[in-house]
């Protein structure tokens, strides 16, 4: 059994800087997100938010800081001990980044089939059961990723994100390029499979109604710090300019009205 | 709560328990197919069959699934299967997986005879397809030409500029080092054979007739074809998946104009100039080599030279240079614009971009041949 730890935070950012060239871009930033919440991040757009997600990830260097995942600090962690640690989390990428030339059945199978040695039938059953929790039907499995729309993309990113049941997943504007129908379908399928595979969930967004309705925690990046953090209550009393004017500007009064 | 899965038999009075314990969780999933699969051979052995769910520590997608995979193989041969003890955490799950329905099998296609002739022939109407889409593309970058030549403002000068630095600056290091070791290996393997008859002098009259007319512009053309000819499909192609084309074309510009024409363009002005710099580095290898190796020395070298070969073997290569250039950049430009959305498919159009550029460089070189060979050149 894996030794929990003592507090609750699945991911702890501390004191993390990135830099790229002269410009700082994090700036000794601290971050807790704990473990079955769904906690949505925003921020003015260059405000580093996709750069914070993919450092956390390990996509992007940082130049100081210390992050721990599931307890393990990824930088002094082994390579096999990263590789279980990836195998635990899920990312659905901005655009989706589904490998063109493999079928959307290959795309969910390729992480299984990678890590675990199940059967072919199990694979497809599988296969069949993600689809229908992101709500696809198991017709467009034999579909190339150029044959799909925009939302379909994000789900069957989203399904290849959960394909190996991940505990932690992270997902960079998820609802973005999805008209509010499918937006609001899409938080509501994140809330679903948050509460029925007990997900933990890093949301990047800038989407207002997914802030509403599909987090529970909200964290706000500015300046390279996070400069708020906590319930939607909590966002709408503070006095802090971005925010006011994120949270009480015509968009947001459009939501709330 | 520790180890492994497992899931037991347990017989009752009314029937048989299946006592599912332990993580069933996608780690262990290999091992629970198999207990799964062993257990579904009690199909139609009892009436009534319980899977009990209680002890289960962790339950996950794949977990839920072949727990629910086992309930219906058991519940097909006559008897019921029902799921107990199901904590208030995972019936969600439960309930999730209980929505798939059948499961489609990955379309594979037979192989087959017909199979094969079917594929032979797509190929075959597919090769007349490229020879349209060719002339095709030649028409529409005549056209695009006619345009420019009307209204000379729409010309892209910067484009053609930077295209030209591209394909011809950038390329005379490369082409240089090649062309002057093909013209040094001709020398060295002339005067090697040609010693053995007292001839070694005539390796200069070979070096010359063939490097100017044939070896200078054939082998230019098919290093541009590997080079530029590939980044134009490249290029082209992966501007085509992102829709950078179609967004050209909703903003009213020609496409053809805009990125073909350049393109085109600066490789028809650069392929004589990398031809005519390539020759002359190959008469140079092929010079140093005869002095060097076969002890002709510079002068005499010169003076033989000027004898074996007349003007119009340097036209003859000359004039092949443009035409292969225009050549190149049609079969890369039409491979460019016909990629379709996946990398898969980049990769294909650009290798056979350069295939194909390589394919037409040699049969333009045979026509040429003919035609010089006729007109007495």
């Amino acid at each position: 059994m894996v030794v929990q730890p003592i507090s609750d935070a699945i991911i702890r950012v501390r004191d993390v800087t990135v830099q790229f060239g002269r410009t700082r871009v994090l700036d000794g930033l601290d971050l807790d997100v704990k473990r079955g919440e769904i906690l949505g991040f925003v921020g003015p757009s260059g405000a580093g938010k996709s750069v914070l997600t993919r450092t956390i990830i390990g996509l992007v260097p940082k130049v100081s800081g210390r992050i721990e995942v599931f307890g393990i600090d990824l930088d002094a962690a082994s390579s096999s001990e990263r590789r279980r640690v990836e195998r635990r989390w899920g990312v659905l990428f901005q655009q989706g980044a589904l490998f063109s030339s493999l079928t959307v059945r290959q795309n969910i199978q390729f992480p299984v089939r990678e890590y675990l040695r199940v059967s072919q039938r199990l694979l497809d059953e599988i296969m069949v059961a993600k689809l229908v929790m992101v709500g696809l039907k198991p017709e467009v499995a034999d579909r190339y990723p150029s044959e799909l729309s925009g939302g379909m993309i994000k789900r069957v990113a989203l399904a290849r994100a959960l394909a190996l049941d991940p505990e932690l997943v992270f997902l960079d504007e998820p609802t973005s390029g999805l008209d509010p129908i499918g937006a609001g379908e899409f938080d509501e399928l994140v809330r679903t499979l948050q509460r029925t595979l007990g997900l933990t969930v890093f949301m990047v967004t800038h989407d207002l109604d997914s802030l509403y309705t599909a987090c529970d925690r909200i964290a706000v990046l500015g300046n390279g710090k996070i400069i708020a953090a906590g319930s939607i209550a909590d966002m709408q009393a503070s006095q802090h300019p971005w925010l006011r004017q994120y949270f009480h500007g015509k968009r947001a009064r459009a939501v709330i009205g | 709560m520790n180890g492994d899965p497992t899931l037991e038999r347990i017989a009752q009075s009314d029937g048989l328990a299946l006592c599912a314990a332990g993580p069933w969780t996608a780690r262990f999933a290999p091992v629970l197919e198999r207990m799964v699969a062993d257990a579904e051979k009690l199909r139609g052995t009892r009436p009534d069959i319980f899977i009990d769910v209680s002890q289960v520590s962790k339950l996950d997608t794949f977990g839920a699934w072949l727990i629910e995979r086992l309930r219906r193989s058991l519940s097909h041969g006559g008897g019921e299967a029902i799921i107990a003890g199901l904590s208030e955490n995972y019936s969600s799950l439960v309930d999730e997986v209980q929505r798939v329905k059948e499961t489609p099998e990955a379309e594979t296609g037979p192989v087959s005879i017909t199979a094969m002739l079917d594929q032979i022939g797509r190929v075959v109407v597919g090769i007349g397809g490229t020879i349209i889409g060719l002339v095709d593309m030649l028409g529409a970058v005549l056209v695009a030409s006619g345009h420019v030549l009307i209204r000379p403002r729409s010309f892209r000068l910067t484009s053609t500029i930077h295209h030209l630095e591209q394909v011809c600056w950038r390329a005379v290091p490369i082409v240089v080092l090649i062309t002057f070791l093909i013209g040094c290996i001709i020398a060295q393997q002339g005067i090697f054979h040609f010693r053995r008859f007292g001839a070694d002098i005539f390796v200069v009259d070979m070096l010359g007739v063939l490097v100017l007319r044939e070896i200078g512009v054939l082998l230019v053309a098919i290093m541009v074809a590997g080079r530029s000819g590939s980044a134009y499909t490249a290029e082209l192609g992966s501007m085509k998946m992102r829709e950078e084309i179609d967004a050209l074309r909703t903003m009213g510009f020609d496409p053809i104009e805009v990125l073909v024409l350049p393109r085109m363009l600066a490789l028809v002005l650069a392929l004589p100039i990398l031809v005519f710099l390539g020759a002359m580095a190959a008469l140079y290898g092929g010079g140093l080599v005869a002095w060097l190796y076969g002890g002709v020395d510079p002068e005499a070298f010169l003076l033989r030279l000027r004898d074996a070969i007349s003007i119009n073997h340097f036209i003859v290569g000359m004039v092949k240079a443009p035409v292969m250039a225009a050549v190149i950049g049609i079969v890369a430009c039409v491979e460019g614009l016909a990629v379709q959305g996946s990398a898969e498919s980049l990769g294909q159009h650009t290798t056979s971009s350069v295939v194909k550029g390589i394919f037409f460089v040699i049969v333009m070189d045979g026509v040429f041949a003919i035609f010089f060979a006729s007109i007495g050149m």
